[in-house]
């Protein structure tokens, strides 16, 4: 009998992929709700008692590295998807009308990651990034609540969270209930309702972040 | 009805393929797209020319072997039919339609539009089957099946291995196909001692092959003739997970 090697398999990358795809999608829901407590309208102090707590924590650092992990081999698995795909159809049609049979953003997957991916970079390095370096050279925290507020008095970089927030909707558009799938929890019971929450998760979590910004570059939030 | 036809022509596995431009015309709007194509023939064959080779069989949607990708979609613009059941009141008078081979490196060009689909037979023989005795069939009510998992394994056999899922499929993935013969299968007691088993090695031949990996984009399921649902690729994952974890 044949052994599996289930990582190497076409069916293991997919389950890698659905598993770090949840598990980042989870990652979002924490990330939203913290940040989502700047609309408390005290001068950031609820979002900043969280943040400490998020900066500061053992538990959540542990967590944190946990989210790299994640966030890597989703994006290391996704390139190895990219790649054996695209060699995989040495040959290209010459006239093809994808559009008769799948969503172009469902196609899009890699291109829209790359875009998040391009995001992320310069968002880590706008928040997270100075604020771990402060804490390792002071021992204390940036105020992140500030760094929000001169960051986003920009309406070019307003502009761009927001750009990034519309990648963001069509990636999950397609991910959420295309994790279920992948991981076999698929059920005609199920579907519809798996379904719905996708669509309702991939709209309101990135209109959510992107409230953020322009509430800051409006003054909605002080 | 007069159609400009753009048609993939390759003289061999190894040479350079390119689109070829030929006008027919006095085409009966009740022809089948093979029989165009059997006219187009026709007419180069009188004019000494090499006809066009391509795959047919039945010629009444059951055999799977009509492979041509026309007009930018596998079997063409109808859904659910292969090819042979395309007929040309389908496209305006004087369209101009593209007909090229399946493409995929798994189903290399032997000629024209036809393809070596033979990795398919491949992945069957590693476990697309069910091992049983000889002798006297046994009384059928031995096996009791659920009407609802008969009714889907029945769904899944209705796959006729055509490839419109590979050549439809931006990865040319061929996991509708290779779900649809674990399903059919795996839903009834016959095929149930040697599921685990059949699992891992069909999956394993099809990556073998080199056939792409599938993204749960969702274009085999639109363009199969026999309209096999995604809920079988849904159903091979969770058979295939089973399996590598508790396979010795």
């Amino acid at each position: 009998m044949q052994n599996s090697v289930l990582i190497k398999s076409s069916i293991g990358k997919k389950l890698i992929m659905g598993l770090t795809g949840l598990f980042l999608i989870f990652f979002l829901v924490v990330h939203a709700s913290i940040n989502g407590c700047i609309w408390f309208n005290d001068g950031g102090e609820t979002f900043l008692f969280y943040a400490h707590f998020m900066g500061t924590n053992f538990l959540v650092h542990i967590a944190e590295v946990g989210l790299f992990a994640g966030l890597i081999l989703h994006i290391v698995d996704g390139l190895l998807l990219w790649k054996q795909n695209r060699d995989a159809r040495p040959g290209k049609y010459a006239y093809s009308n994808p559009s008769a049979n799948s969503k172009w953003y469902s196609r899009s997957m890699g291109i829209l990651g790359t875009l998040i991916l391009f995001f992320l970079i310069v968002h880590l390095r706008n928040f997270w990034g100075p604020n771990r370096l402060n804490q390792i050279s002071t021992g204390e925290e940036l105020n992140l609540f500030q760094l929000m507020q001169e960051d986003f008095s920009n309406v070019w970089m307003v502009i761009f969270y927001v750009a990034a927030c519309f990648s963001l909707f069509w990636h999950l558009l397609h991910g959420f209930k295309s994790a279920f799938q992948s991981l076999g929890l698929n059920n005609v019971k199920y579907n519809k309702a798996i379904e719905i929450a996708g669509t309702a998760f991939a709209i309101i979590v990135p209109l959510v972040f992107a409230l953020m910004p322009i509430s800051f570059y409006f003054g909605w939030v002080k | 009805m007069k159609f400009n036809l753009k048609v993939w022509r390759q003289k061999n596995a190894k040479a350079q393929g390119k689109l070829v431009d030929y006008t027919i015309d006095n085409i009966n709007a009740d022809m089948s797209f093979l029989e165009m194509v059997d006219v187009l023939n026709d007419n180069l064959t009188r004019k000494g020319e090499d006809p066009i080779a391509f795959d047919h069989d039945c010629r009444e949607g059951i055999c799977g072997m009509c492979s041509m990708y026309i007009s930018g979609r596998a079997h063409g613009p109808h859904h659910a039919a292969t090819t042979c059941q395309l007929y040309m009141r389908s496209f305006k008078d004087g369209e101009t339609i593209y007909v090229e081979p399946f493409r995929a490196g798994a189903f290399p060009i032997i000629k024209d539009l036809v393809t070596d689909r033979s990795a398919f037979d491949r992945i069957i023989a590693k476990g697309g089957f069910v091992s049983v005795n000889t002798g006297q069939a046994q009384d059928a009510n031995n096996l009791p099946v659920d009407k609802a998992d008969a009714e889907k394994a029945m769904d899944a056999a209705a796959c006729i291995g055509c490839g419109a899922c590979v050549a439809a499929c931006p990865n040319s993935a061929a996991m509708l196909f290779v779900s649809a013969k674990i399903s059919q299968l795996a839903l009834l007691p016959q095929g149930a001692p040697e599921k685990n088993n059949r699992a891992i090695n069909m999956v394993n031949q099809m990556d073998e092959e080199g056939f792409g990996n599938c993204t749960n984009i969702g274009a085999c399921e639109a363009e199969c003739p026999k309209e096999i649902k995604l809920t079988n690729i849904a159903r091979m994952n969770r058979e295939y997970l089973v399996a590598s974890l508790i396979n010795e």
